[in-house]
């Protein structure tokens, strides 16, 4: 079943000020729930903009984003946000922890924002950092945590929300090579288990090689979309 | 959830807010202390004013105060008297002649008012009574070594309120006895125009000198008895000039005034704001003054807030993409900077409001002696050369709004700016 439909997207960036730049050139996708998806592609290419407008952080010139029924470009900004907070998990490259929550309240906090009770929020969020191997720090703040445990409390910020999909923008960029490995091995897990949806842009080899699916975007357009149904 | 994320967002730059906070705590101390320095001299110029100089009603013939003449008198005091004292609010009520006259002595002479008073009905209208002194209890109470730093002219006396002396005692104010160069015991002479238009005196013993802030009232007011100063006056021994009411709760004045005015259509019955225009008029300044104060004080911390939490905003551009990437609706964002500054503000202030407190409560028992800079100055105005601060807790409170508003104001222009944020463009920055 398709979770996301993309359909002959376009962004052109047009500040009105130079020449505009067309970032995305009318590019038709469809995502299934479960997928553990990687989209690569140089600098430049479109990646990260492909994944911002599937975000609802960037609106696209034309064409549409369906999500799970919903049609992106129909909700107002407000509503959008909203859509975001339940539906859309975020792993960032630089991990963008809150500094003064600890990891716990990290966790917390965006189930905070959806509005849960205390006790609920505070179970889901010790059993999510427990998954992701950081039971013993939960009430570390993100500044005593290394780069690898940080992002592991982004993903389980990212899963607090109980969203239909994650999408992590160059998650291990900034991570060492064992951090790294221990981070794919918990999402791999989290997609086999649980069948959480990742979608991930990258330029790291090792993210690909995971992948169930690589789409190589180049030039704003998609220029390959395989599946490797083996891993 | 986002109070404790603001408080907590408060303290990542701690030098930054503690200098901020101390701005607001020393900007807030300034503003209270000077208040309640003015405060404390007006509230102190004005408990002396009422309690021993005018009461909260006086009530006159009615020509008596433009012109007053020893003929205008009230033909029935007693009655006014107990009227007052039977209307609510009332405390007591007492009446006076009150006749211009010259004072003489062997050194000088002076024109003075003098009141012919009930000696203990007078104590329960005018405290004028616990501000007569003998040398000795008055060298104790400046805490003075030196009892002829009080004046020669005090010295060995042993004043009191009446009674001390037999016939014709006088009790005069200190700012007087040094003018006429006379001291307990000794002979003074009064001279007027009787209500039959002779001219009249008498010979009056001086049996207490009394001391207070206000030296001019000091250097022109006199009191004896009514019964010595009717027959002198050829008035019968029944008739007052004016009839002074002390309120137990002051804000019944106005209502009192009508009620008497009601009763008495022909005579002019008149409160404290009218008889004290000045003071009147200072109680309602110092507010006022305070309250500009207050705003100067305000507005220009505002602008260092204003300054702070824009480099606040600045700073956590991608955090504020990170958190309306996730969900974080916009007005949330906005009520966290808001937060923060109010509680930034709010911090400072408490800080010194509490300083400003404890230091106020100190220094309205010790009191500020200004009495090596501005004695006369201050003394010929009618206050004290020591100064009482003091500040009620509607001026704390009002202090408190002021600082929350700043809080609200200073940091809107900021919170705009991160509402204004893309969350992918903040999240792109370095």
């Amino acid at each position: 079943m398709n979770i996301i439909e993309i359909n002959d997207l376009v962004k052109i960036y047009d500040d009105r000020k130079s020449v505009p730049v067309t970032a995305i050139n009318g590019i038709t996708l469809n995502f299934r729930e479960g997928e553990f998806t990687t989209i690569v592609g140089p600098s430049g290419s479109g990646k990260t903009t492909l994944l911002n407008i599937l975000g609802g952080l960037d609106e696209p010139t034309s064409g549409s984003i369906i999500i799970d029924g919903v049609d992106l470009n129909k909700l107002k900004p407000r509503e959008v946000i909203d859509f975001r907070m339940r539906n859309i998990g975020f792993v960032f490259q630089a991990y963008n922890l809150i500094p003064v929550l600890t990891a716990l309240e990290n966790v917390e906090f965006i189930m905070h924002l959806q509005g849960r009770p205390k006790a609920e929020r505070l179970e889901r969020a010790k059993d999510l950092l427990d998954q992701v191997g950081l039971g013993d720090r939960l009430n570390t703040r993100p500044g005593k945590l290394s780069g690898g445990q940080q992002q592991r409390v982004a993903v389980a910020r990212a899963l607090a929300s109980k969203p239909k999909f994650i999408l992590a923008d160059e998650p291990t960029a900034n991570l060492d090579s064992k951090s790294a490995e221990t981070l794919l091995d918990i999402m791999e897990k989290l997609n086999h288990d649980e069948k959480i949806t990742f979608i991930f842009s990258t330029h790291d080899a090792r993210v690909v090689a995971k992948a169930h699916r690589v789409i190589t975007v180049e030039d704003g357009y998609v220029k390959s979309d395989v599946d490797f149904p083996e891993h | 959830m986002i109070p404790s994320l603001s408080w907590k967002n408060i303290w990542r730059n701690k030098v930054r807010s503690l200098i901020v906070m101390g701005a607001m705590a020393f900007g807030i101390f300034g503003g209270l202390f000077s208040t309640a320095i003015y405060t404390g001299m007006s509230d102190r110029r004005m408990k002396e004013a009422l309690t021993k100089e005018s009461s909260h009603i006086q009530i006159h013939d009615r020509h008596f105060m433009e012109n007053p003449e020893v003929g205008l008198t009230l033909a029935d005091p007693q009655g006014l008297v107990a009227f007052a004292e039977s209307l609510p609010g009332v405390k007591a009520a007492a009446s006076r002649l009150k006749i211009v006259t010259m004072i003489n002595s062997p050194a000088a002479s002076t024109g003075v008012t003098v009141s012919g008073i009930d000696p203990e009905r007078e104590k329960r209208v005018s405290e004028l009574y616990t501000a007569v002194y003998d040398s000795i209890t008055l060298a104790k109470r400046l805490k003075l070594t030196d009892s002829g730093v009080i004046g020669t002219y005090l010295r060995d006396s042993t004043g009191r309120w009446f009674g001390s002396v037999q016939r014709n005692p006088i009790v005069i104010g200190e700012k007087l006895a040094r003018k006429l160069k006379v001291k307990v015991n000794s002979r003074v002479v009064l001279t007027f125009q009787a209500a039959d238009g002779n001219l009249t005196g008498g010979s009056f013993r001086v049996c207490g000198i009394y001391r207070m802030d206000n030296k001019a009232f000091e250097e022109m007011n006199v009191f004896v008895q009514q019964a010595d100063l009717a027959p002198l006056a050829a008035l019968p021994a029944e008739v007052a000039h004016e009839v002074a009411v002390f309120m137990e709760i002051p804000d019944l004045t106005g209502k009192v005034i009508t009620t008497i005015a009601e009763r008495y259509p022909d005579l002019e019955v008149t409160g404290w704001k009218e008889l004290l225009p000045d003071l009147a008029m200072l109680n309602d300044q110092i507010v006022l003054l305070s309250m500009i104060m207050i705003i100067i004080i305000m507005a220009a911390l505002g602008f260092g807030i204003v300054n702070t939490m824009l480099m606040v905003v600045l700073e956590r551009v991608k955090e504020f993409g990170m958190l309306i990437a996730v969900g974080m609706s916009r007005k949330r964002v906005f009520y966290m900077i808001i937060l923060e500054s109010v509680l930034l503000c709010l911090t400072g202030a408490s800080a010194g409001m509490a300083v400003g407190a404890l230091f106020i409560g100190i220094f309205s028992r010790k009191g500020i002696d200004l009495s090596a800079y501005a004695q006369q100055g201050l003394e010929a105005m009618g206050f004290s050369a020591v100064m009482y601060p003091s500040l009620s807790w509607d001026f704390y409170l009002m202090v408190g709004a002021s600082v929350i508003i700043t809080g609200l104001l200073a940091s809107v222009y900021p919170a705009w700016k991160a509402l204004k944020l893309n969350p992918a463009d903040a999240l792109r920055t370095e």
